[in-house]
């Protein structure tokens, strides 16, 4: 069973990276806009076309 | 967007951060991802713009730019010419309470899961290991890591409902929250205590489970509100608060509103909101006057006619000379009317508050009853067991699924809404929604359209509307262009000359041809009177011809007239003339109608019809409809609503049908039954668990299972809408 004293800090750690890479993925606005984002992979690539505008 | 553009030129507010400039702006017609890329690709196009970026979900655009901070009104402008409309936008004002509450939520609800999820894989182990060889030291340690987890995310996320229930109790009355909270601790408490002395009745999982499902609930429900309230702020943005004042020697300045005094001279553009009461000083025009009065046909207006805050200037032009401000407005009196109206709905007591104020009590004294039981009779137990037997009352009692039973329905329901264009404002709306069985309908703009077009007239030569429409191309009055509507494909004629408030005058193969009221086309034909808005046109017979304009239904008014009146007891309210609403109420097909009813009327309908044991819903749309909005018992306005009835709705609709009724009362209906269930079963499993706790019997891995499993079932059952406020009859292709 001595296998659980670096069993569970490991565990706890990766856990732990997970809950920082949420509070960093909030705090950097990921969650702000999900339907716009949603809908922007559909744009096409910033090629200017004259005309293409409006 | 030629109406806009009259709007005079509002500077929002700009920061200025190392040369480049940022404000927000609530953008106004954004209807798909289109408009979006749309507006990004055209702002970016300019060399100055650093960066355009419109956010969907809430309709803003945060807009960088170097240079002069004064071009945001340039940005504005072309925003306008592309169709939008922009508003700056306070950003300290939205971004306060509601959004940081949102994250505060959020942060506990991952910590919490993270707890939970690493105190649940301990939990389990120690399960595992009873029925296994684990070594005492073993436990101790897992029991000692759950404590460690467990302890701080607790006391981290816990405090929403720690802070909630010490403010209720610090007030002498009780929620749902201090339950919980007594729950939550006691159930960390004596935890600890048995790891300390070693024993195995360890319920960390359950506490933190317990907080981790209540913050899920919780956040939940918060967010639907959320979002509609900030639609709901977002369309309130959209006001004009800056006026056009004419200065003593012939300038235009921007005043705000409040700098506005009695005497003041101020310019209404076309197509702009009349911002305070007064009498027209220059200039002819029609003002649209239906959100005041309910009057469908736009009323002509000279030098010397009295003209009211909150109407509608849709011709031309106007200078007014301002009579009464602010407070002293009737606009503002309606306000007031609304705000006395609106006291008795706050009274209202949901039902999950008054069954919290009876389970609060109940819980705590059997709590007490098991304590005395154990410790003095009949089982004669020492103090510290029967203490133990208490607390795993205290704990099962917890009423988790109690607590989501009904922020699940609610978000379920808020969900299904919402994407049907149907914003909830009101938390309590639902449960007050399912009540009603009488509805009370204003007519313009609400069962109809709220703009005249042209009655189809089989008398009437197509070429003469076709020479009518040639000419109304020239004019911006509302009937002109609906005859341009009618007639969409009519050649223009050149050289029209626009008398305002009279009529359109053109020559056409050397005769004069003449558009408008009677008094200018054709003063010698006979006065007609039946409710209609008319124009005349003059000069292509021998006899001048009569063109009516009529306020049309909704197309789905007759059928949802129709369905409603089934279940429901419908009346139409307008403040028009009886002879329109006699004429409106026969085609749609509602019996009980009364017209010309003032708001306070309008209200006095509606407290009759209260009294007499009716429950009310109000839809409706105008300032006039403000009060009887708050003075019902629920109530609901089109999103195209006055600023002032949609504060007073409960529920907000889009879109051109009325099919939005009919489809939140089933939904509204529905979620009653299914928060009658829900709170069915979170009782049902406390009945049955509870006295297994007062017995003694109960455990950490029961305890946990029974948590789990009840506050599971209560979502689950809100899922199940079913097809409420699906219906398709409304959509047109199914009736």
């Amino acid at each position: 069973m001595t296998i659980m004293i670096y069993l569970l800090p490991i565990a706890l750690l990766l856990g732990l990276g997970g809950l920082a890479a949420f509070f960093w993925a909030m705090k950097s606005g990921q969650f702000d806009d999900l339907e716009g984002d949603a809908q922007r992979i559909l744009f096409d690539d910033e090629d200017q076309v004259p005309g293409r505008q409006g | 967007m030629s109406i806009a553009s009259d709007l005079p030129r509002v500077v929002p507010p700009v920061d200025t951060k190392a040369g480049v400039n940022s404000t927000m702006l609530a953008i106004d017609g954004i209807h798909c991802a289109a408009c979006v890329q749309r507006i990004e690709r055209t702002l970016a196009q300019d060399p100055d713009v650093v960066s355009a970026r419109v956010n969907f979900t809430t309709r803003r655009l945060a807009l960088a730019w170097r240079g002069s901070p004064a071009r945001a009104a340039d940005y504005i402008e072309r925003l306008d010419d592309m169709g939008f409309t922009a508003r700056p936008f306070d950003v300290g004002v939205l971004n306060s309470a509601d959004a940081s509450n949102d994250r505060k939520l959020l942060r506990a609800m991952a910590v919490a899961g993270f707890a939970a999820g690493n105190v649940m894989w301990l939990a389990i182990s120690v399960w595992a290991g009873v029925f296994a060889d684990m070594g005492p030291a073993t436990k101790a340690l897992m029991q000692w890591m759950q404590a460690l987890i467990a302890l701080p995310a607790i006391a981290y996320s816990g405090m929403t409902f720690f802070t909630a229930a010490w403010n209720a109790v610090r007030r002498g009355h009780v929620n749902m929250d201090v339950p919980i909270s007594i729950g939550i601790i006691l159930a960390a408490a004596m935890s600890v205590v048995q790891t300390v002395i070693g024993a195995d009745d360890v319920y960390y999982d359950a506490a933190i489970s317990l907080v981790f499902l209540l913050l899920v609930g919780r956040y939940l429900d918060q967010r639907a509100r959320g979002r509609a309230r900030e639609a709901a702020a977002h369309l309130l943005s959209l006001a004009v608060t800056e006026v056009t004042r004419l200065t003593d020697d012939g300038r235009a300045e921007l005043v705000a509103i409040e700098a506005v005094r009695p005497g003041d001279h101020l310019l209404v553009a076309a197509g702009g909101r009349l911002p305070v009461d007064g009498v027209v000083f220059a200039g002819r025009s029609a003002i649209d006057t239906s959100t005041l009065t309910g009057e469908s046909v736009p009323a002509t207006v000279g030098v010397g006619d009295q003209v009211f805050a909150g109407t509608i200037n849709t011709g031309n032009p106007l200078t007014i000379e301002a009579r009464a401000i602010g407070g002293d407005t009737v606009l503002a009196e309606i306000v007031r009317c609304m705000e006395a109206a609106e006291q008795g709905r706050a009274r209202y007591v949901v039902l999950a508050d008054r069954l919290a104020r009876l389970y609060a009590p109940v819980v705590h004294s059997l709590a007490a009853i098991t304590f005395v039981g154990w410790w003095l009779w009949p089982m004669s137990a020492p103090w510290t067991e029967a203490l133990l037997h208490a607390v795993a009352v205290l704990i099962i009692t917890c009423p988790c699924a109690l607590a989501i039973a009904v922020p699940a329905v609610q978000v379920a329901s808020s969900g299904r809404l919402f994407r049907r264009g149907i914003l909830l404002k009101n938390a309590t709306a639902l449960e007050r929604l399912a009540t009603v069985n009488t509805i009370i309908f204003d007519k313009t703009g609400t069962l109809t359209e709220g703009r005249p077009e042209l009655v189809e007239n089989k008398a009437l030569p197509g070429a003469a509307l076709d020479l009518a429409s040639g000419l109304a191309a020239a004019s911006r009055h509302p009937l002109a262009q609906a005859l341009r509507r009618a007639r969409p494909d009519a050649p223009t004629l050149a050289g029209v000359i626009e008398f305002p408030g009279d009529g359109l005058e053109a020559t056409l193969d050397g005769r004069m041809i003449r558009l408008g009221r009677r008094g200018f086309a054709a003063p010698e034909a006979a006065e007609f009177d039946d409710g209609d808005g008319e124009m005349w046109l003059a000069g292509f017979g021998p006899a001048p011809l009569r063109l009516a304009f009529r306020d049309r239904a909704r197309v789905d008014a007759a059928r949802v007239v129709a369905e409603l009146s089934k279940r429901y007891r419908l009346v139409l309210l307008s403040g028009d003339r009886p002879a329109a609403v006699a004429q409106l109420a026969e085609s749609v097909g509602i019996p009980e109608w009364r017209a010309a009813q003032r708001p306070a009327e309008k209200v006095a309908v509606i407290e009759a019809l209260k009294a007499e044991g009716a429950r009310v819903l109000m839809v409706g749309d105008g300032i006039n409809d403000a009060p009887s909005l708050a003075a019902a018992d629920a109530s609901m306005a089109p999103s195209a609503a006055a600023d002032i009835s949609r504060t007073a709705a409960d529920v907000l609709f889009q879109g051109a049908g009325l099919s939005a009724v009919p489809a939140t009362l089933s939904v509204a209906r529905r979620s009653q039954i299914l928060v009658r269930e829900n709170l069915g079963i979170s009782l049902l499993y406390n009945v049955t668990l509870v006295p297994l706790a007062v017995l003694g019997m109960v455990t950490p891995l029961l305890a946990a299972v029974a948590m789990s499993v009840s506050s599971l079932t209560v979502i689950l059952n809100a899922l199940r809408l079913g097809r409420a406020g699906r219906e398709d009859f409304n959509r047109g292709d199914a009736a």
